[in-house]
């Protein structure tokens, strides 16, 4: 079988190409690239038009939580890896925070196994730097590595031990895996629940300092610079930070940085009125910050956008602001926002594509992010002017928690390919889930 | 003037003139505290319930007071006792309250936020008593009454709140109200619970003599025993040396200086038992128009009133327009 895709712009920053074309699949991967026209399909060839659309490698989502095995009732695999193709995401890393964590090789199997069961994204899964997160012992990385991780992390449970964080960057190194961290220092965020400053002090809630972030991305870049390793900080959300990973990539070091759409799109101002939809952790920022995130993204500082969806219960969000959970769904949201930040600041739609689909593929070190002859035919195809309106209903996790329900869109993914297979066509709906309801 | 407001949630944004009519409205109430049968049928058929999930007496009794004196049924439930020790959530309980059909929830909650989160799902009024280390309007506007009592013009006056501001839900409804009012406020406390971003809102020091030097009014917040255990001060003891409102303090600020305190006092801590006691201090005069200022809110949000003051003062039967009772010493 054989699928052509016509009369697209390609934006291939694998192999620097951004001009029209038609994109050629064979058995699931790509055969060819050509001058629109060049070519006439056999008539029982799918033929996908994409005339005004952006037909890209497809897009990498390097920190989701797909919350399965554990915490079914926020997400499975299969409702995680649906609201990735629906939001143009062909393949997404999950984090480790599940029950049991995935600290050892037959959690990352049983993840990789419900991954093909499913049959929609695909799935790698990031082992724990530590045992049952506990930021204690290290965990069997290289029986995960083994089973088919492609990084560690302790995600939302920062390691607070530097002993314990320079053995991972030296352990982890000689898998070649990234060393992944959400940089807070708990004893500087001390239970804190948005961003310190003008607003925390308004609403009488803990604030979490900048520098609760700031001083641990200085630790681990004084780590990395004495021991080696590829440490990637997730979701950096202050200027400060920015600013030291900065001047760290200056001076050579195998550091690398994501940042999350609602970093670069909403203040703490967000959280006006307790809504507990604009809690997460990073918390939403300043202005400076926000500006800060958007030039780093823009100089290459920070090499791409990972949306750290983090579904949650409805139950988990309704309720007071000091017990409500951290986080926010993105799969579905990315696209459309980072479409945002281009057009408001002039960002190429190289860069972009690169920071969604080529950088966080030369980070994890997983196949993709180019549409080279002979790759998997992994292909996304955005039109990047519809204009749309986020309804819950067309919400495809099994969790809503997002600030950005009934915003008026612009940009979306029409079509998602996974190895040459149609895994989302906007309009089609995708089969439902045998397994029960939203919420 | 209008007051279509159906919760009172906090002071912060709302006009001066609201404000004003609010105090208006608690001033004239005052009298009926003075008669020998205390009591209007103004609320006659309404149902108050109390939530309080944090230990409180004194304004507790004080709404329930301000309730039964304006005849309405006044049911309080003692969270911690009751449902929360259960597991129940916040919304549930709230919920159940609700389905009882009481004209308004009062309720006081540790977390901030809490009464903006059943503002958004229940029927009836929501008065927020205390949430959190949000805000506290009743207090504030108890406050301001009290301050307008012995200094009719808030145009201009200084008032100084010193002690723990970084915790306080009375220093941020006094905050906003006295602001919106035209007073000039003045923060002052340890530097550990005066965060920077204090200076945002009003001139900020660490300096007791410094933030009262000439005040019209000086207000004390309580310090929490638990502030030393967060680090927030070394002792109690340190706290007292430099942060105790003494009479030596009182000398620098104006003549006339009005001390005011929330309650319950940490005497020797915050304040000297000498300050409490003295000339200056209207902290009992606070505590008298709570009442007022309680009746004052439950009628405007449960009457849904919008008719003017004079109106207001008709149906209390009696209280001759403009005649307003003075309290003083």
């Amino acid at each position: 079988m054989s699928v052509w895709i016509l009369g697209g712009t390609v934006i291939d920053p694998g192999n620097g190409l951004d001009a029209p074309a038609d994109v050629h699949i064979v058995h699931g991967r790509i055969a060819a690239v050509v001058p629109p026209g060049s070519v006439v399909p056999e008539p029982h060839d799918l033929v996908i038009p994409a005339g005004g659309l952006w037909v890209v490698p497809g897009l990498i989502d390097m920190h989701v939580h797909l919350r399965e095995p554990g915490f079914e009732y926020k997400e499975t695999i299969e409702t995680g890896t649906r609201a990735a193709v629906a939001g143009g995401f062909t393949a997404v890393a999950c984090m480790a925070n599940t029950m049991p964590v995935n600290d050892s090789g037959a959690v990352t199997q049983f993840i990789l196994e419900r991954a093909r069961l499913a049959g929609l994204a695909r799935v790698y899964p990031i082992g724990a730097v530590t045992k049952g997160l506990q930021g204690a012992e290290l965990a069997e990385i290289g029986e995960m590595r083994e089973a088919g991780i492609v990084a560690v992390s302790d995600d939302g449970h920062p390691v607070q031990d530097g002993g314990i964080m320079r053995r991972a960057l030296e352990y982890a190194s000689m898998f070649g895996l990234p060393v992944i961290a959400h940089e807070e220092d708990r004893t500087l965020a001390r239970g804190g629940v948005m961003n310190e400053g003008v607003w925390s002090f308004r609403l009488g809630l803990r604030g979490i300092p900048k520098a609760a972030e700031e001083a641990m991305v200085a630790r681990d870049l004084a780590i990395l610079e004495q021991t080696g390793g590829h440490l990637h900080i997730a979701h950096i959300s202050t200027a400060g930070a920015v600013e030291l990973v900065r001047r760290a990539k200056a001076r050579g070091l195998n550091v690398t940085a994501e940042a999350a759409p609602h970093h670069f799109t909403l203040t703490e101002a967000a959280v006006a009125e307790y809504n507990t939809q604009a809690k997460m952790n990073p918390p939403l920022r300043t202005e400076e910050d926000l500006r800060a995130v958007r030039e780093g993204l823009l100089d290459g500082t920070i090499d791409c956008i990972a949306t750290d969806h983090a579904p949650h219960h409805a139950d988990e969000k309704h309720c007071e602001f000091d017990l409500a959970s951290n986080g926010i769904i993105g799969l579905e949201t990315a696209v459309p926002l980072t479409l945002a930040l281009a057009r408001e600041t002039g960002w190429s739609r190289m860069a972009m594509v690169a920071a969604l689909s080529t950088n966080p593929a030369r980070i994890l070190g997983v196949p993709g992010g180019s549409l080279s002859v002979g790759a998997p035919a992994d292909i996304t195809i955005i039109d990047p002017e519809m204009p749309w309106i986020l309804a819950e209903e067309e919400l495809h996790s099994r969790s809503v928690n997002t600030p950005f329900l009934e915003w008026e869109l612009r940009g979306r993914a029409v079509v998602t390919l996974v190895g040459g297979e149609l895994k989302w066509r906007l309009g089609q709906p995708l089969a439902r889930a045998e397994v029960g309801d939203k919420r | 003037m209008e007051f279509s407001r159906r919760h009172l949630l906090g002071l912060e944004g709302m006009p001066k003139e609201e404000i004003l009519f609010l105090l208006d409205t608690a001033a004239s109430f005052k009298e009926i505290s003075d008669r020998d049968i205390k009591k209007v049928p103004t609320l006659r058929g309404k149902t108050v319930v109390a939530a309080f999930f944090e230990p409180s007496t004194r304004t507790r009794v004080s709404f329930e007071i301000a309730a039964k004196r304006m005849s309405a049924d006044f049911v309080t439930l003692s969270a911690p006792a009751s449902s929360a020790a259960k597991g129940e959530t916040l919304l549930d309980t709230a919920r159940n309250l609700s389905a009882m059909q009481p004209d308004a929830l009062v309720i006081r909650h540790p977390s901030a936020g809490a009464a903006h989160l059943l503002a958004r799902h229940l029927d009836c009024a929501v008065i927020n008593a205390g949430d959190g280390a949000h805000e506290h309007p009743t207090q504030a506007l108890l406050d301001l009454l009290t301050i307008r009592e012995r200094k009719p013009q808030f145009e201009g006056l200084v008032v100084a709140i010193v002690g723990d501001i970084l915790h306080s839900r009375v220093a941020r409804s006094n905050l906003h109200a006295l602001r919106a009012v035209g007073a000039e406020v003045r923060l002052a406390g340890p530097r550990t619970l005066l965060p920077r971003e204090c200076a945002a809102f009003a001139f900020a020091t660490t300096d007791v003599r410094e933030a009262v030097r000439g005040a019209d009014v000086v207000m004390v917040l309580r310090i929490q025993r638990e502030r030393q255990v967060g680090n927030y001060i070394p002792s109690i003891e340190e706290y007292a040396r430099y942060f105790c409102l003494r009479e030596e303090h009182l000398a620098e600020a104006k003549p006339d200086v009005l001390v005011m305190h929330p309650g319950p006092l940490n005497r020797g801590v915050e304040i000297a038992s000498s300050v409490a006691d003295g000339p200056y201090s209207v902290i009992l005069d606070q505590v008298r128009n709570g009442i007022a200022v309680r009746m004052a809110v439950l009628y405007l949000l449960l009457t849904g009133a919008r008719e003017a003051m004079a109106a207001t003062r008709e149906q209390l039967q009696g209280i001759p327009a403009g005649k307003q009772r003075r309290v003083g010493r």
